[in-house]
Order: C-alpha cells, then sequence, then structure tokens
C-alpha cells in the first residue's frame, strides 16, 4: 500500500491519497495518470491491469486501487 | 398545450399572409388566379383558360359593352395545360358557363417548366381537391408538395424584403385586372420575327393530349361548348404542323378551332400599334379590336343571349367599365409623364 | 433522408403514433422496421453493408459468448478437481479461442470500413509516388460510402470487444442486435452508443410520457434551430472564404475560422440534439455527445467536452488497449532503463498518443488533412502536458485560476487554438491549408471587410442580424446550461415562459431558418464521416 501511495504521489504531489476517494469523479486522474500507473503497477507488483478493470470503481480511490491490485494477484 | 398550438397558428397564418409575394405593385401577374374568387357573381357565359395569349388579348368589359356577354379570364403566366384543366374543374364548382374558351398555346410544354409560373398558378386557388392535383401534376423537382399547402415554407425568407404593401394587403387586395383581363396601353411596334427554329419532332405530346381530352370530356358532361384559339400573338412561333393536329383534334370532336393569327387583317389588326412588346402581346387597342370580332363570333355561333337588359347585372358592370376606365386614364397619364407604365417597368416580361 | 427533410418530419410523426398505440412489446420492433425504412432511403446496397456488419458481429459475439459459457461450466463441473494452474491453462486456452474470433471479425467490419473509406485515399496517394517514376496511375474505386458507416461500424466494434472482455453477454435475438446497431436516429452521425447504455432501453418499452415527449420535442426544435437557422445560413460565407483561397486571404481566413467554428458547432450539436431529442420523444435516453465544449479552459478539456462518445471510444478501445499492451509495457521498460525515469516513463504515453490521434484524424476522413489535423492535436496535448509543470508554478506565483479574466484568456485561446487546428478542416489539402493561415500574419487586410467585404461573401446585412441573434441565443443558452437543463429550468419557472420559448423557437425556425428554394439542403456536416 505504501509503495502505491508513493507511485500516485510522484504523480500529484498536491493530493492527499490517503483521503481522497473520487480522484476519476473529480477529475484529479486522467487517462494518461492511469497508464502511467498501470505501468508502475506493472513494475511494482508484476500484475498487469486488464483494460475491462479500468473503472472508476477501481481507480477513485488508492484503497481501491490496492485492492484491485491484490485481487489481479490472486488470480494471477 | 392547446392553447400554446392555437398561438402558434395563429401566428403563423399572421406571418403566412405577410409573407406571401402581394402582386400590387409590379408583377401583377401573380395576382390575376385569386381574383376571380372574390367576384360577387360568378355567373359568366364564357370562361377563357389559358396563359397570357388569353388575359394579355381578351377583353371581358368589350365583351360585355358590345354583346351583352359576361365573361371572366382564368388565365395566369405560363399556365400549361394541367394548371388549365384543373383551374377549369375548380371554376366548374362555382359555375356552368355555356362556353369554355382556351388557348392551345401551352400544348407545346410537355413537362413543369418553371417554379415561380407554378406559384403564380396555384398560390391564388383556395385549398381544393383540383389544387392538390394541379400541385401534383406540375412541381419541378426542387419543388416541395407541402410548400403549396403551407405556403410560408416557401416565402419565409422574404422576410428581409418586406414593404410596405406586404402589411398592406396582407389581408384584403385590391382589384387589379378587368375579369382577368390584365390591361396595357402602351405601344412597341413588331419591328422583326424571329425566325422560328426547325423542330427536331412536331408531335404534340401524349401528356398534353390526354389533359386536352380530359378537358373535353369535362366541358361534354357538364354540356359546355369547348371553343379552342390559337391568339394572334406572333412569338413563340406557332408551327405549321402543331395547328394541323390541333385542327385535327377539333374536327374529330366536333370542336370549333379558330387559329386567330389567319385571321388577322379581317380583325384589323396592327403590328404597329396593337402590341405592346413587339408581338408578343396585344396592347388595349389590339385587345379591344380581337374581343369585338370574337364576341361576334360566339354570340352567333353559341346563340349567347345579350344580357345588358339584366339590371342586377348591369349594375355590377357599369362598375366594372368605370374602374376600366379609369386604369386606362391611369396608364395614359403615366405614359405621357413617364414614357413608362410603372407597374410593368420593373422587370421584362417575356410570357 | 436528411433530418432537414420534409420527408423525415412526416417520417416521425407517422412512427410516433404507432409506437405509442401498439403493444409495448412490438415497439421495439416497429423502431427496428423504422431504421429499416430511414437506412433504405439512402440505397438498398447500404441496407446491405450494414447487414453484413450486423450478421457478422452477431454470430461472432454469439460464439464468443458460447464459449465463456463453456468455460464457466467446466469451472463450475470440476471445481473441486482442478488446480488452480489446471484452471488458468484451461482459460487461457478459451481465451485464445475468444480472440482468434475477435480479431477475424475486427478484421472483417473494420475491414469492410477501410476498404470503403480509404481506398481510394491509398490509390491517390500511390499514383503520386507512381508520377515520380512514370508509372501508369490507377484508377480509382467508384463505391459511395454508405450512411453512417463510421458509426455503425464502431458501435458493433465496441459492442464485440465488450463481449469479448465479458463485459456483458452477447444479445441472442438477431433482430434486437440489428437494431443496436442500426437505431435510425443515431445512424447518421452519432453519439456512438455502448449496448450496455442503450440496449435495455430499446428492448423495454415505453408508455407514453408526457414530459419525455415534451421534452424531446422541445429538444429537437433546438436541434433545427442551431441546424437551420445559423448553421445553413453561415455555410454559404464558409465555402466563399475556403473554396475561394486565392481571393480570401489575411483576415477573412481569421473570418472563416470563426465561421467555420460557429458552423461546425451549430451543425454538428443541433444535429446531435435532434437525434437526442428524437430518442427521447420515444422513451430512450441517450448519452449526451457534447458539454458547452467552446467554454473549455485547455485543449485536453475541449476533447473531453465535444464529441465525447467519440473520445471514450477511442479512450476505451484503442487508447488503454495500445498503451497498456505487452510490447507497450515492455517499451516502458525498456525506455526507462535506457532513457532515464523521467523520461523513459512518457514514451509509451506519448506513443500511444500518437497512435490514437493519428487513428482518429484518420477516421474523420480519407485526406491528409484530416491526419495532419490529428497530430496537430496530439502536438498541443503533449505540449500542454510538458508544460504541466510550469503552468504549476505560475499558478503558484499568480494566484489567478479563479480570476474572471484570466478564465476568460484560457477560453478564448483555447478556442482560437482549436480554430486554428480546424482550418485544416477547411481548405482543399494541407498546403492551402498552411498558406492560408500564415496569410492572417502577412496580409494586413483588416480595413477591407469594412469596405463591402463582408457584404461579398454571399451573406446579405439580414443574414449578419439573424446570424449575430442565433450565435447570442446559442451562448445565451449555453450559459444558462451551466446550472443544469435549460428545459428543466424553464418547466421550473413557469409553464407559460416554457411555452413561449417553444413558440419562438418554431416560428423562427418556420422564418429564419435557411431551407428551401433558394438554400441548397445541406447535409450534416458530421454525414460523411
Amino acid at each position: 500500500m505504501e509503495s502505491l501511495i508513493e507511485i500516485l504521489e510522484e504523480l500529484h504531489p498536491e493530493v492527499d491519497f490517503e483521503e481522497h476517494k473520487s480522484l476519476i469523479d473529480d477529475k484529479v486522474l486522467d487517462s494518461f495518470d492511469i497508464i502511467t500507473l498501470i505501468s508502475e503497477i506493472h513494475e511494482e507488483y508484476d500484475v498487469r491491469v486488464p483494460v475491462d478493470e479500468i473503472i472508476p470503481e477501481n481507480f477513485n480511490s488508492a484503497q481501491s486501487l490496492y485492492s484491485l491490485i491484490q485481487r489481479l494477484q490472486d488470480e494471477g | 398545450m392547446a392553447i400554446a398550438a392555437l398561438i402558434t397558428i395563429v401566428i403563423l397564418i399572421f406571418l403566412q399572409n405577410l409573407l406571401m409575394p402581394k402582386y400590387m405593385s409590379e408583377i401583377l401577374e401573380g395576382a390575376l388566379i385569386s381574383e376571380y374568387y372574390s367576384e360577387d357573381i360568378k355567373d359568366h357565359d364564357v370562361i377563357f383558360i389559358g396563359d397570357c395569349e388569353v388575359y394579355e388579348n381578351f377583353s371581358p368589359i368589350t365583351l360585355w359593352k358590345e354583346y351583352g356577354i359576361t365573361s371572366f379570364i382564368r388565365g395566369s403566366a405560363q399556365q400549361l395545360i394541367w394548371h388549365s384543366y384543373y383551374l377549369l374543374e375548380d371554376t366548374l364548382k362555382y359555375e356552368k358557363p355555356d362556353v369554355v374558351v382556351f388557348n392551345v398555346l401551352s400544348m407545346m410544354y410537355d413537362e413543369p417548366q418553371n417554379e415561380a409560373y407554378n406559384r403564380m398558378a396555384l398560390d391564388g386557388m383556395p385549398l381544393s381537391l383540383s389544387k392538390l392535383k394541379s400541385i401534383k401534376a406540375s412541381m419541378v423537382e426542387e419543388e416541395k408538395f407541402i410548400t403549396y399547402i403551407f405556403p410560408i415554407l416557401r416565402y419565409h425568407s422574404r422576410w428581409d424584403e418586406l414593404s410596405g404593401e406586404d402589411f398592406k394587403y396582407m389581408f384584403k387586395k385590391d382589384k387589379i385586372t378587368h375579369n382577368g383581363y390584365l390591361m396595357r396601353v402602351d405601344v412597341k411596334p413588331v419591328t422583326t420575327i424571329p425566325r422560328a427554329r426547325k423542330l427536331p419532332n412536331y408531335e404534340l405530346s401524349d401528356i398534353c393530349y390526354d389533359y386536352l381530352k380530359k378537358m373535353t370530356a369535362l366541358c361534354k358532361e357538364n354540356d359546355i361548348e369547348l371553343v379552342l384559339i390559337k391568339a394572334p400573338s406572333i412569338y413563340p412561333h406557332w408551327y405549321d404542323e402543331w395547328d394541323e393536329q390541333i385542327e385535327d383534334y377539333a374536327s374529330e370532336n366536333g370542336l370549333l378551332y379558330i387559329n386567330f393569327l389567319k385571321y388577322t387583317d379581317e380583325i384589323g389588326i396592327d403590328f404597329q400599334t396593337d402590341t405592346y412588346d413587339a408581338g408578343l402581346h396585344l396592347n388595349l387597342s389590339g385587345a379591344e379590336k380581337l374581343t369585338k370580332y370574337f364576341g361576334k363570333l360566339l354570340s352567333d355561333e353559341f346563340n349567347l343571349a345579350d344580357r345588358r337588359d339584366d339590371e342586377q347585372l348591369s349594375k355590377v358592370w357599369i362598375e366594372k367599365e368605370a374602374f376600366y376606365i379609369d386604369i386606362m386614364e391611369k396608364q395614359y397619364a403615366e405614359l405621357e409623364e413617364l414614357g413608362y407604365i410603372k407597374a410593368f417597368n420593373s422587370k421584362k416580361n417575356e410570357e | 433522408m436528411l433530418f432537414t427533410s420534409y420527408n423525415f418530419i412526416l417520417f416521425l410523426v407517422v412512427l410516433f403514433i404507432i409506437y405509442y398505440l401498439i403493444p409495448k412489446k412490438y415497439q421495439w420492433m416497429l423502431l427496428l422496421l423504422g431504421s429499416f425504412v430511414f437506412y433504405s432511403y439512402s440505397g438498398w446496397d447500404n441496407v446491405a453493408y450494414i447487414t453484413v456488419t450486423i450478421l457478422a458481429t452477431y454470430f461472432v459475439s454469439l460464439k464468443i459468448g458460447q464459449l465463456y459459457e463453456q468455460q464457466d461450466s467446466y469451472i463450475k463441473e470440476n471445481k473441486g478437481s482442478l488446480a488452480r494452474e489446471d484452471r488458468k491453462k484451461y482459460k487461457a486456452k478459451i481465451n485464445a479461442k475468444q480472440k482468434k474470433y475477435l480479431l477475424l471479425c475486427l478484421l472483417f467490419d473494420l475491414g469492410i470500413l477501410a476498404v470503403l473509406k480509404y481506398t481510394n485515399f491509398v490509390i491517390s496517394n500511390i499514383n503520386s509516388i507512381g508520377n515520380l517514376f512514370k508509372a501508369t496511375e490507377i484508377s480509382f474505386l467508384d463505391i459511395a460510402l454508405p450512411m453512417g458507416i463510421s458509426f455503425y461500424t464502431f458501435q458493433s466494434v465496441g459492442y464485440l470487444v465488450d463481449v469479448y472482455r465479458g463485459k456483458y453477454a452477447p444479445e441472442k435475438n438477431l433482430g434486437k442486435f440489428a437494431l443496436f446497431v442500426s437505431f435510425f436516429p443515431q445512424l447518421v452521425q452519432g453519439p456512438i452508443s455502448r449496448f450496455d447504455d442503450l440496449g435495455e432501453q430499446l428492448y423495454a418499452g415505453h408508455s407514453f410520457d408526457y414530459k419525455n415527449v415534451s421534452f424531446g420535442i422541445q429538444r429537437i426544435l433546438w436541434g433545427f434551430f442551431k441546424k437551420l437557422v445559423i448553421a445553413d445560413r453561415i455555410l454559404v460565407g464558409v465555402n466563399t472564404i475556403t473554396q475561394n483561397p486565392e481571393t480570401y486571404q489575411g483576415i477573412y481566413v481569421f473570418l472563416g475560422m470563426i465561421f467555420y467554428a460557429v458552423q461546425l458547432y451549430a451543425d454538428f450539436t443541433g444535429g446531435i440534439d435532434i437525434t437526442i431529442g428524437i430518442a427521447q420523444v420515444f422513451g430512450i435516453e441517450l448519452k449526451e455527445n457534447f458539454q458547452r465544449p467552446f467554454f473549455s479552459k485547455s485543449i485536453v478539456e475541449y476533447w473531453r467536452r465535444w464529441h465525447i462518445t467519440m473520445g471514450t471510444w477511442f479512450r476505451d478501445y484503442v487508447f488503454y488497449p495500445v498503451s497498456i499492451s505487452s510490447p507497450m509495457l515492455k517499451l516502458s521498460k525498456f525506455s526507462r532503463k535506457h532513457l532515464g525515469e523521467k523520461l523513459g516513463k512518457k514514451v509509451p504515453v506519448y506513443l500511444s498518443t500518437i497512435i490514437v490521434w493519428s487513428a482518429t484524424g484518420i477516421w474523420h476522413g480519407a485526406s491528409w488533412n484530416f491526419i495532419v489535423w490529428g497530430l496537430l492535436n496530439c502536438l498541443v496535448i503533449i505540449v500542454s502536458q510538458e508544460f504541466e509543470p510550469l503552468y504549476a508554478k505560475f499558478h503558484s506565483k499568480f494566484n489567478v485560476r479563479h480570476n474572471f479574466f484570466f478564465r476568460l484568456f484560457q477560453v478564448a485561446r483555447t478556442f482560437l487554438l482549436m480554430c486554428s487546428i480546424r482550418i485544416l478542416d477547411c481548405y482543399r489539402n494541407v498546403g492551402i491549408s498552411f498558406k492560408m493561415y500564415f496569410s492572417m500574419f502577412t496580409n494586413w487586410n483588416f480595413g477591407e471587410i469594412f469596405n463591402g467585404g463582408l457584404l461579398g461573401l454571399g451573406l446579405k446585412k439580414s443574414d449578419y442580424i439573424v446570424l449575430i441573434f442565433g450565435i447570442i441565443i446559442m451562448t445565451v443558452f449555453s450559459l444558462i446550461q451551466r446550472k443544469g437543463s435549460v428545459r428543466e429550468q424553464l418547466t421550473e419557472k413557469s409553464d407559460v415562459l416554457q411555452y413561449a420559448v417553444g413558440i419562438a423557437l418554431f416560428v423562427s425556425i418556420i422564418t429564419f431558418g435557411a431551407y428551401g428554394i433558394g438554400y441548397d439542403s445541406n447535409q450534416f456536416i458530421y454525414n460523411q464521416f
């Protein structure tokens, strides 16, 4: 989880990712950020986020993104 | 909701009346068709139908003054034969004349020609089945049926050329013609006669014959004498081949056909003084000469009674005569003062 | 059948009446029949093309769905005995099959589009290369592009990919699926709908709802107003300027740019208003395609608000799949290693962006104009992305982010930037477009337009008056719309006001619309795409 927050903060230092729960709906993360994120996650956790998982619910908060990663690792 | 719809309709009717061309001070030909419907007494011995060769060449006032024959000209610019047929059909709903006179020049056109002339022939008719059929027969390709039902769809873009005239005549128009006769007193003599082009085919077309047959049948049904004429306009050229075909048709159907071009001397038409546009149309002097000649023929041939004794009719026709003289004097005065007649100077009217 | 033809209006009225008379369960069939009638107006060969696409997509998506079912039942049956590894293996096997079907069908659907739309473009390019070597010219293919092919193909492809991704099960009823692809209001110019948004609504059956119908009609009227009063009127001016580049340079180019912006906006958003309004009259809610795009403060924002369904389509079916594909992830790794963390991270993102914008460009039209147009959009987006830190610095220094005038400046800048790029949309070829663009800066003939120049463009004084009023009305509506639906707000205010606006719109369309004899009947600009 911590490394994920780090990745996120690198993208948007001004955002408090622990608290923010609507990153997509508030347009904090744009599509550029999302694909950068996905490639970072690939690097860090060795999972590939498939395209059909790119939905607001998975990206709206650091927490939900983290559970996505865990789920994908589990299914791996 | 219903109120909103009603308001919309009222606004649109108002706008439509405003936006439709009025034809009161120029392009007077546009006003011809509608005038018939505002006549108080629709009781005519003779109805003329056809193009400019009827409404410029015959004068019902003369016919009344000389022979006591009542008549009305249902003419419009470049009236094509389907216009004529349906116009006759429509007219017969109001009255049964003794004689219908049809000018055969339009037998040369076998397809719709021009949107503007369609409009002049059709917009003046009140809505009726005849009108709908006429619209259907007349439309050129770019036209839409619905624009005849709701003319605002055709004339909406006139909003930027509205003039005082459009407001003044929104709901009531002035009288322009003398029972359908559009008077002109000016003179433009014939100088040269354009040579007639050779045609690839002189056969009058089937479509035109169909309408002519329908017209013949319609008259027969209603016990009306149909007379075919060719007015003495020397242009557009009336080919001998066409003349023969009409001649044949008339004799086959027992109709009277008169080609006045053959009788110009007898009638006394002088193309130096009796035409206002070098031979296309007669002016007042020519029209009166022609009418006198034709009136005699009509009353002899068809035993049309002299109705000048009829008091009620006389009253109406005295008014008409006064209007006739009034317009005539105005035109002479304008001619004297300006050298031309205002209403006819704005454009060249070729047909 | 054009939206602005009398026939179409008659068609709509008839369809509307029947729709609410028949039992609800037959409504979707009527819509399918209506769509078929609508489409057959543009020619039977067009019907053939769309039918082929529908059939191919239908059967392949069914097959892919079957494979999913097969997989599920296999896993269920062998729940106890199946090791995780085996399950993975089995899934991979099924997926490989599905992928084959998917690719086959994509190739087919997009192949038709490509052949019909791009063959002549390819030929003309080959010919110009061939000319260098004095080769004989290849003759062009003589096929008219079927109406709306880009839109229905994209919609089919989106559906197919969604089924492949397991987002939803395929539609089993061929008629229902055919209606989804061919639903007539959106066939001509979008919006590009998703099956999970639209499908159920199409088949559900709708009872007459006064609000839906009256709101729908109001929306249609608004669309007609934009299209007939504004777009078709200003079109003459746009054409005069852009088709005579020798005569109209300098300030005229600028004028043409602005005119074209107005025309495109009024035409395209007006068309979409009509589309969405028609659907609403039938009780169906389509996705919005515009969100006041000309009020955008940056080009990225503009593209989020202009032709939204196309943007999201490209995002979901091109941008994401490309940018997180395994080659791209590998490239990312590689570039980071060799170019450094910061730069390396950007390589795959920008490469994907370039791919998406080239595709968007070529989708808009088979010409170099549109390819260059797409790449220019891409360039601006990347540059502004690169300037992001600079902007951040600027904003931390000067606190103007919420200053009205600064925002106005941003809006104007974005508008002019988009106008500039759009110039490629107007002129015959790329060379002339650039030449004309630069003539704005070299040819100072500002005075000319007021010395009769404005009236020489085929527009009369009265046209300008109508246009100015029309544009003001559009702007005011947009401003009101920021607080939510204009129609809702009107209804809340008072019924009388709502009716008054409706009547005024209707009467103005009839009176001031540029239709009928004297005006060319113009197809919607987006028809050709």
